[in-house]
């Protein structure tokens, strides 16, 4: 109850420094020019606001910011959505310089079993908040910790979390961040607010990308704007690191092509999946032999060609829907199985086979 | 007196060969001073390392060629040592976390970490990051893969990661997006041709073309083996003749034997005598993956287009599970027993049909 109040009446002063904050940290940003970091660090959004698309969870955040309590968190959704971003903006805006102190980051490459949940989080989450921080201005009165890739922690570790976040609520909100939401456990679930992050629309993408563009004078024609935006799938982080990738290995001011970006996003070129049908189409066992060796010599990316004769064969229309299905079925496998670490030459043959006895049936 | 493939190797990215183009973007990226994470994949003998090299001799000189061997002693957490062997000059190390087999994700967190987290020490010196090479990227478990890519963002600063692999399908996606992919594909035909007759102009010896040619064809796109077939050649005979033999590895021969006797017969006895050669490929430490595609491919040549999809099939089922298991030499009888089976059902039938 106590905290409640106390955060309740933060709420003016909190949300005008925070709008001030926020006008000199984006002012900030373009005027130091570090040559070294990447250019997802250098335009990761500052404050909740430029968060883009995820319109409820900015909605809360905004709030949260005006004083309103912040509930613990669970946000999931497929990579490259902004999920860290949002949550680090927004803590940046509610802590200010202290943020560090506030703020406990974990994530998949630190130790995260069950021992380092019991010691590290709990005695972090012990700690209570002052209010205040230590230049004078007021700041809400608890600790954020942010457990990154939630999803790969084990279920043990989730199962040691449960009790810590209840009954260290009064000073520490958690907010989990994964990509599948099936894989936390149903008592963390529901002791979070959920909110899932949808893939960004080619157009912010688009836009996003432009700006980039704009600012770094990189030149990018519109069709290699179209494959950036294509290949990425709505993941904007993919998109930003094959822009910054492609204006690297073509120098400063040459500009880049459709297929300059699709040599760095490692897609195989359509050619070769086109190639691959055609091949089976024949029913003949030496030319597919012939094809996957050529294709293992280019030394391209065989997972990657699985999907994407997956996207041209769900949209085929010479095929039957059954036929469809049994290719799709032993797409899986095959995916699966490279997953593993199977063979590709092996795994290919076999696709291209059962390819070929579908087309015959 | 060194081997024609160390000694003709190119050392600069003005000198390569081949994907001319691509070297040149590379040479774009080095001279802006800075280039991120680099993830190079393409067929073994296809120039990964050699242009790993010419990259890292364009960006800190001549420097990099000074080379020291050291051993390093790294314990795990359950208390287990372990021995790891490197190769490190002034401004980079090469490291293979994949000799400590599962143990790979301490080395990536003690070795690469430590590694990264120190400075260079002279600040004049030219680049403020070393390099870390990482050798059989693909070979690494999934621990250490994720362990890498944390690493891999907080010490952008001081250092930069280049892994080599062969196939990137076992690369996890988190991984793939921090890198700037370079696809390194194998040298075609007439471009092996070219090396090889360069090869032997700078060697002062003649090389008749259909000899260079077969080389190229049973060399398979593998261009370190194209040329120690050539410096094999030159020992056997010399002058060439263009009718000469290319004499193709013991094991691979050996390989080609016993898939022979497989198709000949198909018998328990047999089974056992498979056995005991898929052991001796084994133990001259002939990889379990290269064992199974070879006999693939010699076990489907006599077989129709029905049989042919069955044995693949099994074929990869086999060859999947090697990898979840320990012990490959199962798997590998399992799949001869299947396709003895196959096989054998198929004869019986189209006997039948004769009479």
């Amino acid at each position: 109850m106590q905290a409640f109040l106390k955060t309740g009446k933060l709420s003016g002063g909190q949300g005008s420094s925070s709008t001030t904050k926020e006008k000199s940290c984006s002012s900030g940003v373009s005027k130091k020019k570090p040559s070294l970091t990447p250019w997802v660090e250098k335009y990761r959004p500052q404050t909740v606001n430029d968060v883009v698309e995820q319109n409820d969870v900015v909605q809360v955040m905004r709030q949260c910011l005006n004083g309103a309590d912040l509930p613990n968190l669970l946000f999931y959704g497929p990579p490259g959505t902004g999920k860290t971003s949002t949550i680090l903006a927004a803590a940046r805006q509610l802590f200010g310089d202290i943020y560090k102190d506030r703020i406990l980051e974990l994530n998949a490459s630190d130790e995260r079993g069950i021992q380092v949940i019991r010691e590290k989080v709990k005695s972090f989450a012990q700690f209570s908040a002052s209010s205040i921080r230590p230049d004078g201005r007021p700041c809400p009165p608890f600790k954020i910790v942010i457990l990154d890739e939630a999803d790969s922690m084990t279920p043990a570790a989730q199962a040691a979390l449960r009790r810590t976040m209840e009954r260290e609520s009064r000073t520490t909100r958690f907010c989990l961040v994964c990509n599948y939401v099936s894989r936390i456990i149903p008592p963390i679930t529901s002791r979070c607010s959920k909110f899932r992050f949808k893939p960004l629309g080619s157009e912010l993408i688009r836009e996003r990308l432009q700006l980039i563009c704009s600012e770094e004078k990189v030149s990018c024609g519109e069709d290699a704007m179209k494959c950036l935006v294509e290949t990425s799938g709505g993941d904007l982080r993919r998109a930003i690191t094959c822009l910054q990738s492609c204006s690297r290995l073509k120098g400063p001011g040459i500009e880049i092509h459709a297929d300059d970006v699709q040599e760095v996003a490692g897609v195989v070129p359509v050619q070769w999946v086109n190639g691959m049908l055609e091949v089976c189409h024949h029913n003949n066992y030496e030319m597919l032999t012939e094809f996957v060796d050529r294709l293992m010599q280019e030394g391209y990316c065989v997972a990657q060609l699985v999907e994407q004769l997956h996207e041209v064969i769900v949209f085929d229309n010479n095929m039957t829907d059954q036929q469809k299905s049994l290719i799709c079925d032993k797409l899986g496998v095959c995916s699966f199985r490279m997953q593993d670490g199977g063979n590709e030459y092996i795994g290919l043959l076999d696709l291209g086979c059962t390819i070929i006895r579908t087309m015959k049936t | 007196m060194s081997l024609w493939v160390d000694k003709y190797r190119p050392n600069s990215l003005t000198k390569l060969d081949y994907h001319k183009a691509q070297a040149l973007h590379l040479k774009n990226m080095v001279q802006q001073g800075d280039f991120p994470h680099l993830l190079v994949y393409g067929p073994s003998g296809a120039g990964k390392k050699t242009r790993i090299f010419c990259l890292l001799r364009e960006l800190y000189g001549p420097g990099v060629e000074r080379l020291r061997l050291e051993h390093m002693n790294i314990q795990t957490p359950s208390n287990k040592k372990i021995d790891i062997t490197t190769v490190s000059s002034n401004y980079h190390l090469e490291v293979n976390p994949s000799d400590a087999g599962f143990h790979d994700r301490v080395v990536i967190q003690e070795l690469i970490k430590t590694v990264a987290q120190t400075h260079q020490l002279d600040p004049s010196g030219q680049r403020e990051f070393k390099v870390v090479v990482i050798c059989e990227a693909d070979c690494l478990t999934k621990d250490a893969q994720h362990a890498l890519r944390r690493t891999m963002e907080k010490y952008v600063a001081t250092c930069r990661i280049i892994l080599v692999a062969n196939t990137i399908s076992r690369v996890i996606p988190a991984i793939r997006s921090r890198c700037l992919g370079v696809r390194v594909g194998a040298p075609n035909k007439e471009e092996i041709i070219n090396i090889l007759q360069s090869v032997c102009r700078k060697e002062g010896l003649s090389l008749p073309n259909e000899l260079a040619e077969r080389i190229a064809v049973q060399s398979n796109g593998n261009l370190r083996r194209a040329i120690l077939f050539l410096e094999t050649c030159k020992v056997q005979q010399y002058p060439f003749q263009p009718d000469q033999k290319v004499a193709s590895h013991d094991w691979e021969i050996y390989l080609k034997d016993t898939a022979k006797m497989i198709v000949l017969e198909q018998s328990p006895q047999k089974l056992l005598q498979i056995r005991s050669r898929l052991y001796e490929l084994m133990i001259h430490g002939i990889p379990s993956e290269i064992i199974f595609k070879g006999l693939l491919q010699e076990l489907v040549k006599n077989c129709d287009m029905q049989l042919k999809t069955q044995i693949v099939e099994k074929a990869a089922f086999f060859e999947h599970r090697i990898h979840l298991g320990s012990k490959p030499i199962i798997h590998l009888e399992a799949f001869v027993a299947s396709f003895m089976a196959i096989y054998k059902k198929f004869m019986e039938a189209t006997v039948a049909d004769l009479f």
